[in-house]
């Protein structure tokens, strides 16, 4: 019974479906809201309980069930119910679309959660397409200019994406005779040398796959459409689908590329270069942005400068090293945005402005909120005793003992320019005098939220081992 | 858990508590505070007294499993200069509630600042995992960013980030630093480091190299020029509290740091590279006293004349000498006894006369005699003469570097240094002068001297630095079996 193995992104996707057909008989505002956590909920009891210590190779090899896929689900499905009790505040907003709202949120997620399982260049493509048409249109649910710019940007520049991504499958099965994963590993390591056909090709699936997550140079769509989108959206973006972006990279990669050691060693080092540029222009470029949404789009871009060091790692050690920080890293990453993101949106709705200038004097009209956000920002900038802490720790201890220290001095020098913008809005928030001084009040459900997060985060920087023991447990085995 | 572990975590506990005192109970915030940090100033003085001056080491360890994956333990523990300086910190950081007792802005995220900012420090000396002394090291900058920000004067801002992006800079070349001593060796634990003899293993990086990584990380805290530009910005806009914090306890940080890591992990390349250091020592003196003079903002002035004293820290460490370290660890003492005390003067002076400037001050022993006296004793210790605290740790610092075998050159460095002496009497005397002689102004007939709570406080740091200055063997005793182990890495 092959379905059973993917029974949560089954429920998944039905949840969407009653969320739809629902939504014919009654508009109520906390129908789709309910339905979805509880299918969230359902769907992530199903994951949890099931055994993956054995991968499972279904669908003729389209998807490989695992460890791996397994703690993807989760923390895909946690991010998703993050940004479901934090969307409330826009119900005024997108009033006449609240339904297919969550509906395209979860389809979004059917495909993300897919995403780490793909066995096959094919549902590789099929997956992230899954993943990404929704978020276009959710992009531009605002209908706004600005929403519509972000929503068209993301549109043409991911189709070119994708076309790139494609084209350079077609060249890998040129070279392979296959676009099963395993298969190709095998292929390639019975030929006497790397052609340069293939290497094109793997170059082609890399840029490809920088795009999903935002990486420079294929970064550009990322500030517009962050700034113009719904804000639950931008955190969606932010969060979820760079995690998702992040574990295909990893799955495709270590599956199909990694032997022999110089191709796996060549790839590991062009993420490196990629790396290193990504997150120190996405650190200076957000030095001078006053517009909170562009600033932690920018953000964001640096941090996956960050992630993709656990990449370089992983191809620099054949695989061996590094799925258990990216992991890692991941979790505190979304934590974080989710601690950021929250008092974000229910603050720029309130103050009707996303301009940081704005956030003066915010301590006072509202401290837990501008704790929490303070603390997100804090892990952001990677500062203990948050999880943001060890989680750069544990990446740039992966990326020294891989002979890669050259880019751990250039990514802790990050680390400092980034502190400077992120203290720049933790100033605005404490130091400056508000203009208004009434409370801004923090509704119950992005409050629960808050608070969770928070906790989380704290809780992860003093005892990581939490969460690594089980990310250790979670890493893809390769044949 | 043991005693350190109390003294270390009972300051947070403090600052918890005071987060759940509704914010008009300002009495009970000012007495949590009091008495959360009166209890490890109590604890660290029991310590004090209880270390086994005779077997030396590392005593009142405690060790627990932290992040067993990558090897990185919960793992505290002193010797004779950590406990110093605990000691010094509890004391100052007590100090600190007393002479912030009249806060009036925002008081509950005030000492609740102040208790965290104390634990911060107090557990990068206790710390014998070096990833947990990086933490600490780290979590320091968040309080003190927010005590300069907030309740500084001045260009608080631009201080207090400009504090925060160079220690993170510096702390950037520190944690690449920890990373290559971690795969070198395998472990966070300084004890076994001390044990590991890197030459036989396979090294990350050339081990001059990561010497310098963690001799920058240190340099820009200690201050060493040219690191030095963020003290004076900090330690003037920042609130009196959070002065004597700074130059009292928390760059000696950045000289416990080259101590403990420095010289005692790397001490071939120290060795080697003793001359660079020891002519930035030189700088430090005679370029930070220079500059001293020139200055015109009484709490500047005290800022600058840190740069100037810290670099006799330098002078004793890197000359290598028994005598030289004990020197710089008594250094590093006084020091923090004395600006404290100058920091905590001034601080009244300028609350009560409203001014900052020499120039417009003047005069002030007729009106103010009793701060005036205060004044005086922490200048004398500042100049170094014989009965503080100050002439002991300095002249152990020239005669130690002038008689080290270890460093060739370090004699001609000594000599040069000796300016700083007279620079330091030169900017001392001319201020005494300016500020509290000649004839009096009208304008302050009405100050008030300095109250009894202030009285108590400024008393006891006078104690501490003649008691020190009289019968050194009080401290001596403590530091000498951690210098001389140290010193047996030269030879002696």
């Amino acid at each position: 019974m092959n379905w059973i193995t993917i029974i949560p992104e089954v429920i998944i996707a039905g949840t969407a479906l009653v969320i739809i057909l629902l939504d014919l008989i009654s508009h109520k505002r906390f129908l789709p809201t309910t339905v979805s956590i509880g299918g969230i909920v359902v769907a992530a009891i199903f994951t949890l309980t099931a055994d993956y210590s054995t991968p499972l190779t279904i669908f003729g090899g389209l998807l490989t069930i695992d460890g791996w896929s397994s703690f993807l689900r989760i923390i895909l499905l946690a991010v998703t119910a993050g940004v479901i009790l934090v969307s409330g505040d826009y119900y005024a907003k997108l009033k006449h679309s609240w339904a297919e709202y969550h509906a395209l949120l979860l389809f979004a997620l059917t495909g993300m959660m897919l995403m780490p399982s793909a066995g096959d260049l094919i549902s590789a493509f099929i997956t992230i397409e899954v993943a990404i048409i929704p978020l276009f249109i959710m992009a531009g649910l605002l209908k706004d200019s600005r929403s519509c710019e972000a929503s068209l940007k993301m549109m043409l520049i991911g189709g070119i994406a994708s076309a790139i991504m494609l084209y350079g499958m077609a060249f890998i099965f040129g070279s392979t005779a296959n676009t099963n994963l395993g298969e190709i590993s095998l292929a390639i390591s019975s030929m006497s040398e790397v052609s340069g056909g293939l290497m094109l090709g793997i170059l082609l699936l890399a840029a490809g796959f920088c795009f999903e997550v935002a990486a420079i140079p294929f970064h550009m769509w990322a500030p517009d459409t962050y700034e113009g989108s719904p804000t639950p959206v931008t955190l969606y973006l932010s969060a979820a689908s760079k995690i998702a972006g992040m574990a295909i990279i990893v799955r495709v990669f270590t599956t199909a590329f990694t032997n022999p050691q110089s191709l796996s060693a060549e790839w590991g080092i062009i993420f490196a270069a990629i790396s290193a540029l990504t997150m120190t222009l996405g650190n200076l470029l957000a030095l001078q942005q006053t517009n909170i949404k562009r600033l932690l789009a920018y953000s964001g871009i640096a941090h996956t400068g960050y992630l993709l060091i656990g990449i370089a790692v992983l191809g620099v050690s054949q695989g061996q090293d590094g799925q258990p920080t990216l992991l890692f890293y991941l979790a505190a990453f979304a934590l974080a945005e989710i601690a950021v993101f929250t008092p974000v949106i229910v603050i720029t709705r309130y103050l009707k402005s996303d301009e940081t200038g704005d956030f003066a004097g915010l301590g006072q009209r509202s401290p837990l909120m501008s704790l929490v956000l303070s603390l997100g920002l804090i892990s952001l900038i990677g500062l203990p005793p948050t999880a943001g802490f060890m989680a750069k720790l544990y990446i740039f201890t992966g990326a020294a003992n891989s002979g890669l220290l050259w880019l751990v001095i250039i990514a802790v020098l990050n680390t400092v320019i980034s502190a400077y913008y992120y203290l720049k809005i933790i100033k605005i928030i404490w130091l400056k005098e508000p203009v208004y001084t009434e409370k801004i009040s923090l509704p119950l459900l992005p409050g629960l939220v808050t608070i969770l997060t928070a906790t989380g985060l704290i809780l992860l920087g003093i005892a990581p081992y939490l969460l690594i023991k089980l990310a250790e447990g979670s890493v893809i085995i390769l044949p | 858990m043991g005693i350190l572990s109390i003294i270390l975590f009972m300051p947070v506990i403090g600052a918890l508590l005071i987060v759940l005192i509704p914010a008009s109970n300002v009495r009970l915030t000012k007495y949590t505070a009091f008495v959360f940090t009166l209890i490890p100033l109590m604890l660290s003085l029991y310590l004090f007294g209880s270390y086994d001056r005779m077997s030396g080491g590392f005593q009142f360890e405690e060790f627990a499993q932290w992040i067993p994956a990558i090897n990185a333990n919960y793992h505290i523990g002193v010797d004779g200069l950590s406990l110093s300086l605990v000691l010094l910190t509890t004391l100052l950081s007590f100090i600190s509630v007393l002479v912030s007792w009249k806060t009036s802005f925002r008081p509950r995220a005030f000492f609740a600042w102040l208790l965290l900012l104390e634990t911060s420090i107090l557990g990068v000396f206790v710390s014998l995992d070096l990833l947990l002394f990086f933490i600490f090291w780290e979590i320091e900058l968040i309080p003190m960013y927010f005590l300069i920000a907030l309740w500084g004067s001045g260009r608080r801002e631009y201080s207090a980030i400009k504090y925060v992006l160079y220690t993170l800079f510096g702390g950037a070349f520190m944690l690449a630093g920890i990373l290559s001593l971690y795969f070198t060796a395998g472990t966070f634990s300084v004890v076994e480091l001390y044990q590991t003899d890197f030459s036989l293993l396979a090294q990350a990086l050339p081990l001059a190299a990561t010497f310098f990584l963690f001799f920058i990380g240190f340099a820009v805290k200690l201050p060493v020029f040219p690191f030095h530009t963020w003290l004076p910005d900090a330690h003037t806009d920042a609130p009196t509290a959070a002065s004597i914090m700074l130059a009292g306890s928390l760059i000696k940080m950045g000289g416990y740091g080259m101590f403990r890591i420095c010289l005692g992990l790397f001490p071939d390349e120290a060795q080697h590279y003793a001359p660079l250091i020891l002519a930035l020592a030189v700088v430090n003196i005679v370029y930070g006293g220079a500059i001293t003079l020139k200055q015109t903002d009484i709490k500047r002035l005290i800022a600058y004349s840190s740069v100037s004293h810290m670099g006799f820290v330098l002078l004793g460490l890197f000359a290598l000498s028994e005598l030289s370290l004990l020197g710089a660890s008594l250094q590093l003492i006084s020091h923090g006894l004395i600006t404290g005390l100058l920091f905590a003067v001034t601080g009244i002076l300028i609350h009560n006369t409203h001014e900052r400037h020499i120039k417009k001050l003047g005069g002030l022993a007729r009106q103010v005699p009793v701060l005036t006296a205060i004044f005086v004793v922490g200048g004398v210790g500042a100049m170094a003469v014989p009965g503080t605290s100050g002439f002991i740790a300095e002249v152990t610092v020239f005669l130690g570097a002038f008689s080290t075998s270890v460093v060739s050159s370090a004699p001609v460095f000594t000599l040069i240094s000796l300016t700083g002496i007279l620079l330091a009497a030169a900017y001392i005397l001319t201020t005494l002068l300016k500020v509290f002689f000649g004839p009096p102004k009208p304008t302050f007939d009405h100050v008030h001297d300095v109250t009894l709570m202030e009285k108590i406080y400024c008393g006891v740091l006078v104690v501490c630095i003649f008691a020190i200055g009289l019968y050194p063997k009080l401290i001596i005793d403590i530091l000498e079996p951690v210098v001389a182990s140290m010193a047996l890495l030269w030879g002696g």
